[in-house]
C-alpha cells in the first residue's frame, strides 16, 4: 500500500492532524510487512518523531517497534549497561541529537588550542558512544550531525573565526564524517541539510525548544522523520532499483512527433531548453549509482530515437536498458519492462509529465510510484527529495549494474538464437567462484540478503554485522557465488547460509538474484553446500521454505534440487530433507568451477 | 466566524487527532475527557488547531489552557 500524504511532496499538516488514522489504515491494508526494531536515543523530545517515522516506515513496509530513551538519556542509554535495550535488540539505533547537545562552545577569548581541544572532546563523546554501541549491538547506528546554530554572535565572521558557533560546528561536523568514512554501518542523518531545506530559521523556531524541548519545529518533523525513513529502508533493500522515463515533454519540452528533432526543447539556445538539458544531465547521474535507466513513450520508435539522439542531448541510446516507444497503454509497456529486467514494477519510479498517465501507471500497477514532478524547472528538486535511491551503500556491483543489465539483454538475444537451452547455456561460456564469505564481499552480500525477494527460500534479513559474526561462528557454513560469463562479470549473485546441529546441516538462507535465473547456478550453489557438509561430516541437508507475497517462484525449489518434503502445514511452510550419501554427484554441468 | 463554527471545527480536528470520531467537545470539556489527551498529544493537538484555524498560541496560552472553552475564546480573539 502507498500513501499518497506520505510521498513527497507530503502533506505536513495531514500527517501531523492525522497521524493516528493514518497509522490505522496502514496496518490494516493487509500489507505485507518486514518486522523491524529501531531504537531512539534522544538528546531532545522524539515523541512526535518516532510516530511520524513509523508512519513514513510502514509505508515502505516495514513495521517497527521502538525503543525510546527517556528525554534526554542519549548518552546514558549508550553508554552504560542496559538491559531493557540489550533485551530489545535493535535492528538499527538513531541518535537524535542537535546542536541543543553541544556540551562546550568557544568562547572569544579562547586560544586556538582551548578550542581543539573543545572539538576533541566533543568527538570523542560521541565517538566514545558509536563505538559501544556497535560493540554491544552490532547494528546500523544512525546519526544526526548538527544543524547551524540559531545566531550568529560575530555575523558573517561565525563562518570561518575559530571561535564561531557556525565555524564550530562546522568542525564537529567534519569530524562525524571522517568517522562515517571509515566505519562501516554508521550512517549520517544530514540534518544540517534537511533543516537549510526546510528554512533553518522555521526550523530553529525556539518556541517548540522553551515548549517542548523539540530540538526542531514541530512542523518540520515530517521532513526529518522522511529522512530518517529513508536511510532505513535502504539499509533493509528497499531502495527503487531503476526509472521508467517519458519522453515528450519530459526528458525535452515539445511533442516530437508533431514539432520534429530539430525543434523540440533541448540544449543550450534557449531558457526551456537549458531546463530539459539540466533534468537529463541529473537523471543521467544516476546511472553512476546503479539505478537503472528505460523509456516508456507514446511515440514511434524512429522518433523517440532521434530524440535520444539529438545534438544537445545527455543521452546515447546505450544509456537505456530498455525503449519502449510504442502506441500501448503506458501500464503495459511499464510491466514489460519490469519483467524484461526481472524486477518486480513496484521497484521502478515511473517519471511522467502528464498526470493522467502517472495515473493510469499507478492505478493499474500497485505499488510503483510516480511523483507529481510539476514544472520542469522543478522535476529535479521533487524527484531528489523523494529519496528513492537512497545509497547508505555503494557496492562495486551498484557501479556496474547498467552494464550488467545490458549484457543481460545481449544474453536474451543470443538465447533467442538456440534452439537447444543447454546449448545456450555453453555458449555463455560461464565460470563461478563460491566459496565462504570473505570480507571484501560483505557489503555486497548484505545488500542482496535485504533485496532478494523473489528468490528466496526463507526471507530472512541480514545486517551486515549479523552476518560477520555469521561468518565467523564455526557451526555455521557460509556460501557465497559469483557468476561471470562471455559478456561480463555478474558479481556475488547467490547466497546460501546453513548451520550444523549434529549431523544434520539447516537451510538458513538461500538467495539468489533474479539476473541469474536459469543459468543453472542453484545447482552450482547446491554442489558446493553438498561438498561443504560433506568435509564436516553432515549426513543430511534440511531445507525450509517459507511461503510470502513474493517468492512463490521456489515454492517447489527443494524439490528440484533432489530434496523430499517431509512436512507443510496450514500456511504452506514447507520442510525438506536430503540425504547425504558416500558420493555426491555434481548436478551443476554448465558452470566452470574455479578454485 | 461564530462559536458554534469554531466548534464544529475543533470537533473535526479532535476527531482526526484522536482518531476517533464520536468526540465532541465543549467549553467543559478537559484533557481528562478525552481518551489519549496526555501532554505528548497535547503538542500534536496544539499544532493540529493551529494550522487549521492560521492562528498561533504564544507560550503563556498554552501553558495556561484548561479546558476547550478557553481555547474557543483565544482561536476567536486572533481571529477576530
Amino acid at each position: 500500500m502507498k500513501v499518497k500524504e506520505l510521498e513527497y511532496p507530503f502533506d505536513t499538516e495531514a500527517i501531523l492532524a492525522r497521524k493516528k488514522r493514518l497509522r490505522r489504515e496502514l496496518l490494516e491494508s493487509g500489507a505485507a510487512f518486514t518486522d523491524k526494531k529501531v531504537a531512539i536515543l534522544g538528546g531532545s523530545t522524539t515523541s512526535g518523531i518516532k510516530q511520524v517515522l513509523e508512519l513514513f516506515l510502514l509505508n515502505y513496509g516495514i513495521r517497527p517497534s521502538f525503543y525510546e530513551s527517556e528525554y534526554d538519556q542519549y548518552y546514558q542509554d549508550a553508554m552504560f549497561p542496559n538491559p531493557s535495550l540489550e533485551a530489545f535488540a535493535p535492528d538499527v539505533i538513531y541518535i537524535h541529537t542537535s546542536n541543543r547537545n553541544v556540551t562546550a562552545w568557544p568562547q572569544v577569548a579562547d586560544s586556538a588550542e582551548t578550542v581543539d581541544g573543545l572539538i576533541r572532546a566533543e568527538t570523542d563523546r560521541f565517538i566514545g558512544m558509536w563505538d559501544r554501541l556497535a560493540a554491544v549491538y552490532h547494528c546500523p547506528i544512525i546519526q544526526n550531525n548538527f544543524e547551524m546554530p540559531l545566531y550568529r554572535l560575530m555575523g558573517n565572521r561565525d563562518a570561518y573565526d575559530i571561535h564561531g558557533a557556525v565555524n564550530f560546528l562546522t568542525r564537529l561536523n567534519m569530524e562525524f564524517y571522517a568517522y562515517a568514512q571509515t566505519h562501516e554501518n554508521f550512517y549520517i542523518c544530514d540534518i544540517n541539510y534537511i533543516s537549510a531545506d526546510y528554512g533553518l530559521k522555521e526550523w530553529s523556531k525556539p518556541f517548540y525548544w522553551h515548549m517542548y524541548k523539540y530540538a526542531l519545529n514541530v512542523s518540520a518533523i515530517p521532513y526529518l522523520s522522511f529522512n530518517v525513513a529513508n536511510i532505513i529502508k535502504s539499509l533493509f533493500g528497499k531502495n527503487k532499483k531503476g526509472f521508467v522515463l517519458d519522453l515528450d515533454n519530459t526528458l525535452w519540452g515539445g511533442v516530437i512527433g508533431d514539432d520534429g528533432v530539430d525543434n523540440i526543447a533541448l540544449g543550450p539556445e534557449e531558457p526551456e531548453g537549458q531546463a530539459y538539458s539540466a533534468f537529463q544531465r541529473y537523471i543521467k547521474a544516476h546511472k553512476q549509482l546503479g539505478v537503472l535507466l528505460n523509456i516508456d513513450s507514446k511515440n514511434d520508435r524512429d522518433n523517440a530515437i532521434a530524440g535520444i539522439g539529438h545534438r544537445d542531448s545527455a543521452f546515447t541510446e546505450d544509456d537505456f536498458i530498455c525503449v519502449k516507444a510504442n502506441w500501448d497503454p503506458k501500464d503495459r509497456n511499464f510491466a514489460a519492462i519490469a519483467e524484461e529486467l526481472n524486477l518486480l514494477p513496484e521497484s521502478l519510479v515511473f517519471i511522467d509529465d502528464n498526470p493522467a498517465e502517472r495515473h493510469i501507471v499507478t492505478e493499474q500497477l500497485k505499488g510503483v510510484q510516480a511523483p507529481a514532478i510539476g514544472d520542469v524547472t522543478e522535476y529535479i528538486q521533487t524527484i531528489d527529495r523523494s529519496g528513492f535511491f537512497e545509497v547508505t551503500t555503494l557496492s562495486k556491483d551498484d557501479l556496474k549494474r547498467n552494464e550488467m543489465y545490458r549484457e543481460n539483454v545481449q544474453r536474451a538475444r543470443l538465447e533467442a538464437s538456440f534452439a537447444d537451452y543447454s546449448d545456450y547455456l555453453r555458449s555463455l561460456d560461464m565460470s563461478a567462484v563460491i566459496r565462504p564469505f570473505e570480507p571484501a564481499y560483505m557489503a555486497r552480500i548484505a545488500q542482496l540478503s535485504n533485496k532478494s525477494n523473489q528468490f528466496n527460500l526463507t526471507t530472512r534479513r541480514y545486517t551486515q554485522a549479523e552476518l560477520e559474526q555469521t561468518a565467523a561462528d564455526p557451526d555455521y557454513i557460509t556460501l557465497y557465488g559469483k557468476l561471470t560469463d562471455r559478456f561480463g562479470d555478474n558479481g556475488v549473485v547467490s547466497v546460501v547460509i546453513g548451520h550444523v546441529a549434529g549431523e544434520a546441516c539447516h537451510v538458513d538462507l538461500w538467495i539468489m538474484s533474479c539476473r541469474v535465473l536459469k543459468r543453472d547456478m542453484e545447482y552450482a550453489m547446491m554442489d558446493a553446500l553438498a561438498h561443504a557438509c560433506q568435509a564436516r561430516g553432515v549426513k543430511k541437508i534440511v531445507g525450509h521454505y517459507y511461503p510470502t507475497a513474493k517468492n512463490g517462484m521456489v515454492r517447489e525449489f527443494y524439490g528440484a534440487q533432489g530434496f523430499t518434503k517431509v512436512s507443510e502445514d496450514g500456511q504452506g511452510n514447507t520442510d525438506w530433507e536430503y540425504e547425504l550419501g558416500g558420493d555426491y554427484e555434481n548436478k551443476n554441468k554448465v558452470i566452470r568451477i574455479e578454485e | 466566524m461564530t462559536r458554534a463554527e469554531v466548534y464544529e471545527r475543533l470537533n473535526g480536528v479532535f476527531r482526526d487527532v484522536f482518531d476517533d470520531e464520536t468526540i465532541t467537545v465543549c467549553d467543559e470539556t478537559t484533557s481528562d475527557d478525552v481518551e489519549g489527551w496526555d501532554s505528548l498529544e497535547h503538542i500534536n493537538l496544539v499544532v493540529a488547531v493551529e494550522s487549521e484555524f492560521g492562528i498561533r498560541f504564544n507560550m503563556g496560552e498554552v501553558n495556561k489552557l484548561k479546558n476547550v472553552g478557553e481555547m474557543a475564546d483565544i482561536i476567536l480573539r486572533q481571529l477576530g
